[in-house]
């Protein structure tokens, strides 16, 4: 006897099962098919090439009114169900009720709107139906429209992308670091975000959403973050995640958790209603893509007919749907221990790979840009391959025919010819191309014929890969100094390449410039955030975590893990409020040492470092801030008493070595910078032997640099005399910035100089006025972010410097 | 094993770390990617440097003192140098980080 099967919801999950019923047995059941949206089944994951216009609805249905009238399926399209009673076995809908033998649930999950003040507001919609696809596909026939889409996953970069490619002005945030963070890993979400941001994208990380706003109409006006800033939109997509559709289910007593509970068979608690799809939990598991729900639909089709099956939950797949965002990622690729990384750059192309291994198995697979062997991983994933024997080449795909490796001159290659090589002599790299090609085979022949790599040298190693890259095996690289085993760069070309290539975050350095490691190593982290932070000082914001103990603590670290302290003291001018403040600090936090220092300021020594938010605010209290001693950048400006009060002064040495220490506090550069101002030749402060001394005559001031007293001692050199205090000032500022912004780190001022000769910094800083101009300017810019106390900041979190938990207390109880 | 809930994942900086203390003296704990932690000894065999202070890269962590190496998963100093530092079990789950309280030493209340 034929018997009465509903089935609630008609969804990719429902639809499957249904089309396995019927295949197996055509008249088992007579089925009604309930759906809440007023039509029959489509393929949902299709809706993202329907909103970028690559089709159109009808091509995207998957059952059409023949295939219900042909499998006898009565519809009842359009109409929610609003009850069960499982006494009575009746499905009851809003135009009245259904008998059934088995049911079927399969209600999907509903998309999760956070709930935002202003999130009912008109506008605000989530993406699941077509309803939502043509609301946003209605956005782009409007020109100048805008929209912001919160959530930098899956669904919310089709939407974005597809709402792009009908001409809306998209913004996407995303309160995460990176795009899709649950599939991709750093690298891969940089590369994301720049396909997207080249398909005119707006893409904010990090971001915290506040609020909605609106307009008298009720209608949505703009999105607020968290630090204020308002975005403009005439729609607001949410996609920030599902959740299970489990409200009638809850409303008939069906055992729910986060969704539906069912067996391996899909049967929930009730043993004539199964379920299936986004609604169901199996073993703890919910469920976001088809792939797994397409094989719990065998099983219901095989559970209805009294046949034995299991679902078994796979590992999964993703692909994302956005023409020319070509990505893919399988498995697990973050949390867990005793895992290995295999990591394959290719940055001409754009590509990137990473496998993760645990013992000889592949876990997970995350790639970008060249997807084409996803399948391949994914297979070994699945199957638990032992891949011993092909881990060398693993990396290279089945394809691998042995042999080849990454091209170390890539990055150089990928070049345009209009980049900028020799930045000191605008020599681009067509014309060195084009000298290589005409007979300059070498550096030297390179140099007298384009004048590249002939003034300041940085670009050497760039014009020795272009001769390289041109000339293939006739020429032999000499071997430049790379960084560290991360890369085979050096600190200038790395320098130069940032500059060129204009990569402004630390992925973009590392998958650019093709690095061999995940996110470098203790060698060039702290370089590399220096070069970014030197050269982009708006865009790039300074990683502590890059920064050696001393400067992310702001504090010096002691052979006994304690910490030193040692506040500014302006031209090594001080106050007897300050001191008091030091001496009150000294005894409120137990400091063992109080020691007056070469740079002319105090030290206190032995701090605890969960002590240091507190002596710091302390310190600030009495106006007294951080004197970077343990700093990358300037350290003291030594004084002597000048005019003021020494007989054989000639100007203020004390006042403009405080206006100094002022202008060029808090500012970070390749090693320390510290400066000496002596009012006479008779130098009582010592200037002749720091990075930038001045010493003071009658007729103006003497600016020398490259001087040196630690490890080497050098006397300074002179770079210019001028008469007045302005320019002192100014030849000295725009000294730090071409240092700033040219020198590999860790060269200190001297080492520096004598690399690229004084004659070629005091062309830039003394004789080309407005080139002068220029590095004040720019060194003003990057202050406006740096010249601040890093103390008074820290002395607001006090709980970073203390331990996350004492596991040596017992409980109270 | 008994498991402790030590803090929220996000307590740690990406790419930094934090110490507890318990009765087997100060852990480190060190977040190398979004969801990727790992437990160790926070003192240095060298000469007792903090390692909670030193930089995170890959899955390892370079003491702040001199630069010594050590493997996170293995605890293994790694190139030249000769050393060892305790490991101790640790996970996430819903962004909770959850340390192994009988390798610390820690008698869970019942
Ligand atoms: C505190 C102080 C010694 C003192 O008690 O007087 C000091 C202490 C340290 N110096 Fe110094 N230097 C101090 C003045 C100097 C001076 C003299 C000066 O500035 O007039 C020099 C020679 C001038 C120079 O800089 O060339 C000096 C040359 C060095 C060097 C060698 C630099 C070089 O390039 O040759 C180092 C090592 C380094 O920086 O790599 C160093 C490194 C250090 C470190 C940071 C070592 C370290 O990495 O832990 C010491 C930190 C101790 C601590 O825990 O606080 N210190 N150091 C002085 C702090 C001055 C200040 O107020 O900021
Ligand atoms: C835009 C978009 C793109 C996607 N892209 C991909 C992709 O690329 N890859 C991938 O694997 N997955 C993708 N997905 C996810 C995939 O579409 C879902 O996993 C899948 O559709 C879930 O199937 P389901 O049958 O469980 O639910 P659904 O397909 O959502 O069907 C549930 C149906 O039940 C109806 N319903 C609910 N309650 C009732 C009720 N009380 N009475 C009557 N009817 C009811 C609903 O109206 C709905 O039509 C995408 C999803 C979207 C929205
Ligand atoms: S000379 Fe400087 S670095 Fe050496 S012990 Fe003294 S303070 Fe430390
Ligand atoms: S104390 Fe760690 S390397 Fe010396």
């Amino acid at each position: 006897m034929t018997q009465k099967l509903v089935v609630i919801g008609a969804g990719m999950a429902s639809g499957r099962a249904l089309e396995h019923l019927f295949d197996a047995s055509p008249d088992a059941y007579d089925v009604t098919l309930f759906n809440a949206e007023p039509r029959g089944n489509y393929n949902r994951l299709m809706l993202s090439p329907v909103l970028a216009g690559d089709k159109t609805y009808e091509e995207i249905v998957t059952h059409d009114d023949a295939w219900y009238a042909d499998n006898g399926v009565t519809c009842r399209f359009g109409e929610k169900v609003i009850n069960i009673d499982r006494a009575r076995k009746v499905v009851i809908g809003e135009n009245g009720e259904v008998p059934y033998d088995k049911l079927v649930l399969g209600t999907g999950s509903n998309p999760f709107m956070i709930p935002l003040p202003g999130h009912d507001l008109k506008g605000v919609i989530p993406y699941r139906d077509l309803e939502d696809t043509e609301t946003m596909m209605n956005l782009g026939k409007t020109p100048g429209s805008k929209a912001v889409v919160i959530g930098g996953g899956l669904l919310g970069l089709e939407a974005a992308a597809g709402m792009a490619a009908q001409g809306v002005d998209v913004t996407v945030v995303h309160i995460m670091g990176h795009l899709m963070e649950r599939q991709l890993d750093e690298a891969a979400g940089y590369l994301l975000r720049k396909s997207l941001s080249e398909k005119g994208i707006k893409v904010l990380c990090k971001a915290n959403s506040k609020q909605i706003l609106g307009d008298e109409a009720g209608h949505v006006r703009a999105l607020q973050l968290d630090d204020g800033t308002e975005l403009p939109c005439d729609l607001l997509v949410m996609a920030v995640g599902i959740r299970p559709n489990t409200a009638l289910a809850k409303a008939v007593d069906l055992e729910v958790n986060r969704g539906v509970i069912v067996n391996d068979q899909m049967v929930t608690s009730d043993p004539d209603i199964l379920a299936l799809g986004e609604c169901v939990e199996h073993n703890g598991a919910i469920f976001g893509l088809v792939a797994p729900l397409y094989d719990q639909a065998k099983v219901v089709a095989k559970t209805l007919l009294g046949q034995d099956a299991t679902f078994v939950n796979k590992e999964v797949s993703t692909k994302l749907k956005v023409t020319g965002c070509d990505l893919f990622s399988a498995g697990d690729f973050a949390d867990g221990d005793d895992r290995e990384d295999i990591v394959f750059r290719d940055p001409a192309r754009g590509v990137y790979k990473r496998l993760i291994l645990k013992g000889n198995r592949i876990i997970g697979a995350v790639m970008y840009g060249d997807t084409g062997d996803g399948a391949w991983f994914y297979n070994h994933i699945k199957d638990a391959t032992d891949v011993a024997d092909m881990r060398e080449t693993l990396i290279f795909g089945p394809a691998f025919q042995g042999g080849a490796s990454a091209d170390p001159l890539a990055a150089v290659a990928a070049l345009p010819d209009d980049a900028e090589i020799c930045g000191c002599n605008g020599v681009c790299k067509g014309t060195i191309v084009t000298a290589i090609q005409g007979g300059a085979t070498d550096l030297g022949a390179v140099r007298a014929t384009t004048k590249a790599s002939n003034s300041c040298g940085t670009c050497t190693g760039l014009v020795e890969q272009l001769l390289a890259a041109t000339l293939g095996d006739d020429f032999v690289m000499p071997t430049a100094q790379c960084i560290c085993g991360c890369t085979d760069l050096s600190h200038e070309d790395v320098r130069r390449l940032i500059k060129s290539q204009e990569l402004k975050s630390q992925e973009a350095v590392w998958q650019e410039l093709g690095w061999k490691t995940r996110n470098g190593c203790h060698v060039c982290r702290p370089a590399i955030n220096y070069y970014l932070l030197a050269d982009w000082p708006l865009e790039y914001q300074d990683d502590p975590q890059s920064r050696f103990v001393n400067e992310r603590n702001h504090a010096n670290i002691q052979k006994d893990g304690t910490f030193s302290v040692v506040p500014r003291m302006w031209g090594g001018l001080t106050t007897p409020d300050e001191l008091r403040a030091i001496a009150d600090a000294a005894e409120k936090y137990n400091v063992p040492t109080v020691k007056v220092t070469g740079g002319q300021r105090i030290d206190l020594l032995g701090v605890k470092k969960e002590d240091l938010p507190g002596i710091w605010y302390d310190l600030n209290q009495a106006g007294l801030v951080s004197g970077h001693a343990y700093s990358k950048g300037l350290r003291t400006v030594k004084t002597c008493v000048g005019k003021d009060h020494c007989r054989f002064g000639t100007q203020d040495s004390t006042g403009l070595g405080v206006k100094l220490e002022k202008l060029l506090w808090g500012s970070w550069t390749p090693h320390k910078v510290k400066l000496g101002i002596s009012g006479c030749p008779r130098n009582c402060a010592e200037a002749t032997c720091k990075d930038v001394g001045i010493v003071c005559v009658d007729s103006g001031y003497e600016v020398s640099v490259a001087g040196a007293a630690g490890m080497d001692v050098k006397e300074t050199e002179l770079l210019a005399k001028v008469a007045t205090e302005a320019e002192a000032i100014e030849v000295t500022t725009a000294f730090i910035q071409i240092y700033r912004e040219n020198a590999k780190y860790l060269d200190r001022g001297y080492k520096w100089v004598a690399k690229v000769g004084l004659d070629w910094v005091k062309q830039q800083v003394v004789d080309d006025l407005e080139n002068r101009k220029a590095l004040v300017d720019r060194f003003e810019i990057s202050q406006s972010i740096y010249r601040k106390d890093p103390w008074a900041e820290h002395a607001k979190e006090p709980a970073k410097y203390a331990p996350l938990a004492n596991l040596t207390l017992e409980a109270a109880e | 094993m008994s498991w402790i809930d030590i803090g929220h994942i996000e307590d740690i900086p990406l790419r930094g770390a934090r110490i507890i203390k318990t009765p087997v003296g100060c852990v480190a704990i060190f977040r190398t990617d979004e969801a990727e932690v790992f437990a160790a000894s926070d003192t240095c065999p060298h000469k007792g440097g903090p390692l909670s202070d030193g930089i995170v890269h890959g899955k390892s962590v370079t003491c702040p003192l001199h630069n010594w190496v050590f493997s996170l998963e293995t605890g293994e100093a790694q190139g030249a140098d000769e050393g060892q530092i305790a490991t101790y079990p640790v996970r996430l789950e819903n962004q909770r980080i959850l340390i192994d309280g009988d390798a610390v030493g820690k008698r869970t209340a019942a």
